[in-house]
């Protein structure tokens, strides 16, 4: 974290002609959350960009250290939590990998319908918020227009809205709403019937591709140097699509596409998660209607103690590569663990992507990173 | 590459290594002196290893633990490279000129267990306060105020 007055003093030392260092947040609309951005300008093209975090820094990984391996699940959907359905699920397949848990099918299928549905609520809010802050307010409406109703999915399903938690060690807290099925394929009816619209509004509009294309460009090497994953690596061409590499529940029972561009730019980046909207309705299609009868929960102890040794799981969030490390003496409660988080090493090639532009488009590469601040701080 | 290849490999990047193959992964533990070298001859030799996808460090109490997650792109073999330093004066090599991420990952673990990276462009808190005392992710932390107890 920056302190206040030692900003102060950088700018009077800096000295060198026309710089200028100004503070970019912590309170800032496009920023979405408490991140700080120092920025160093010439004129209005940017020097430097340093980000400072912590604002919202709870010390997940610690408190995790005192918690059970039941409980810990639960701390991780205020990580990210646009994806967190996904978080809960690498967290409960590391202790499912750990202890050899038999997960039922019933359950697999519920969770992978359940991933996809959050990372369509996650792009769809991206899709909003971006373009509100590239000056298009109208888009925003359109995509809560159908977030609106993956979110009333997830109450039904779950009681929550936002942080769900509904995935445990050994399958589902308890069964799906018996109008869980009815109301996801209204929602894919109506995805598809409106999915046109983002198209007319966002893409090929001629003011959004002049303010995206060719902005933040980002080779594949520095991707993968960086540690991008996710949206972010698959727009410069870097193939890192968890579900496909290291196919974990029933992803390697369904079709779909990895989506790539070349490009690597801001709009490349936009496409991508475009695109993959669509693929996610394809995969809830393949098994909305094939959700195995059965039990939603496999038998586990009460008690849950990982073997002496070290585990790592990872899943694909809507941001990336989730990857939980947990480094276990044998107790009821992790030794250490580690959360991978895929915007902590998203926001660290802000300042590689940016400098050198122009401080306007500084808000079209930061927001295609589609940063979400408790991820990156945690 | 097998197993026996890669310990093969290693072993004569690093003589003294050891080899750990209980887990999902190879572990590869060498002296804090032999990382830099090895994990260069990592990246650019005939293992290509170019995703460095977790870097973090464990506290056992006796020691910390710097544990390195490898991978490749190309032929996508995962291996664990890890260097045991002393608590009181952990000093390591940094390998953020190899693999760029861990600039940011190398901050973290300086500020949250005091680990001294050496020849690291820009080693300053990047999560806490500027004036915060102690390592919180050391397992002796104690804060009065916030600690969290269960």
């Amino acid at each position: 974290m920056y302190n206040q007055t030692e900003i102060i003093k950088d700018t009077s030392e800096l000295g060198a002609e026309g710089e200028l260092v100004i503070n970019m947040g912590p309170q800032h609309p496009a920023t979405h959350g408490v991140l700080h951005l120092v920025v160093t300008l010439n004129g209005e093209t940017i020097k430097k960009i340093e980000p400072h975090l912590g604002y919202i820094h709870r010390s997940i990984e610690k408190m995790c250290e005192s918690l059970t391996y039941r409980q810990f699940i639960y701390v991780t959907s205020r990580m990210d939590y646009l994806s967190s359905h996904i978080n809960n699920l690498g967290c409960a397949l590391l202790v499912e990998k750990g202890m050899a848990i038999e997960v039922p099918d019933r359950a697999k299928y519920v969770r992978v319908i359940l991933s996809e549905l959050t990372r369509i609520a996650s792009h769809e809010l991206w899709l909003g918020a971006m373009a509100m802050d590239l000056g298009a307010f109208t888009p925003f409406f359109y995509a809560f227009r159908e977030r609106e109703m993956i979110t009333d999915i997830m109450e039904d399903t779950c009681g929550a809205r936002l942080t769900m938690n509904y995935i445990v060690p050994g399958g589902l807290m308890y069964d799906i709403h018996p109008d869980f099925q009815k109301k996801v394929k209204a929602f894919i009816t109506q995805f598809k019937s409106k999915v046109n619209e983002y198209e007319d509004l966002v893409t090929n509009n001629v003011i959004f591709q002049s303010r995206t294309k060719g902005v933040g460009i980002l080779s594949a090497e520095d991707a993968i140097s960086y540690g991008c994953t996710g949206p972010v690596a698959r727009a410069s061409g870097v193939s890192c699509d968890i579900r496909k590499i290291y196919p974990y529940e029933v992803y390697d029972k369904v079709e779909f596409e990895e989506v790539l561009e070349t490009a690597g730019d801001s709009f490349a980046r936009y496409m991508v998660r475009v695109k993959e909207m669509n693929q996610s309705i394809r995969i809830i299609e393949q098994l909305i209607d094939n959700i195995p009868e059965g039990d939603f929960v496999g038998k586990t102890k009460n008690v849950l103690k990982l073997p002496k040794g070290e585990f790592y799981t990872r899943v694909e969030t809507a941001r990336g590569e989730l990857g939980v490390f947990v480094v276990s003496e044998g107790g009821t409660t992790p030794h250490r663990i580690k959360f991978r988080s895929p915007g902590f090493s998203n926001l660290s090639v802000l300042n590689h992507i940016a400098a050198g532009s122009k401080i306007g488009d500084l808000m079209a590469s930061m927001g295609t990173l589609d940063l979400v601040i408790p991820d990156i701080d945690r | 590459m097998t197993n026996e290849e890669i310990k093969e490999y290693i072993s004569s990047l690093a003589p003294a290594a050891s080899f750990d193959e209980t887990g999902e992964w190879l572990n590869v533990t060498v002296e804090p002196a032999q990382l830099k070298p090895t994990m260069a001859a990592l990246r650019t030799g005939k293992m290509q290893m170019n995703y460095l996808f977790c870097l973090t460090c464990v506290d056992f109490k006796t020691h910390l633990t710097m544990v390195y997650h490898l991978s490749a792109t190309t032929h996508r073999q995962s291996i664990v490279i890890k260097a045991n330093l002393n608590r009181e004066q952990a000093v390591i090599e940094t390998v953020c000129d190899i693999w760029r991420t861990a600039e940011f990952l190398e901050r973290e673990v300086f500020e949250m267990f005091g680990v001294d990276f050496t020849n690291h462009p820009d080693l300053r808190k990047l999560i806490l306060e500027d004036d915060f005392k102690g390592y919180p992710l050391r397992k002796d932390f104690e804060d009065p105020i916030n600690m969290i107890k269960l």
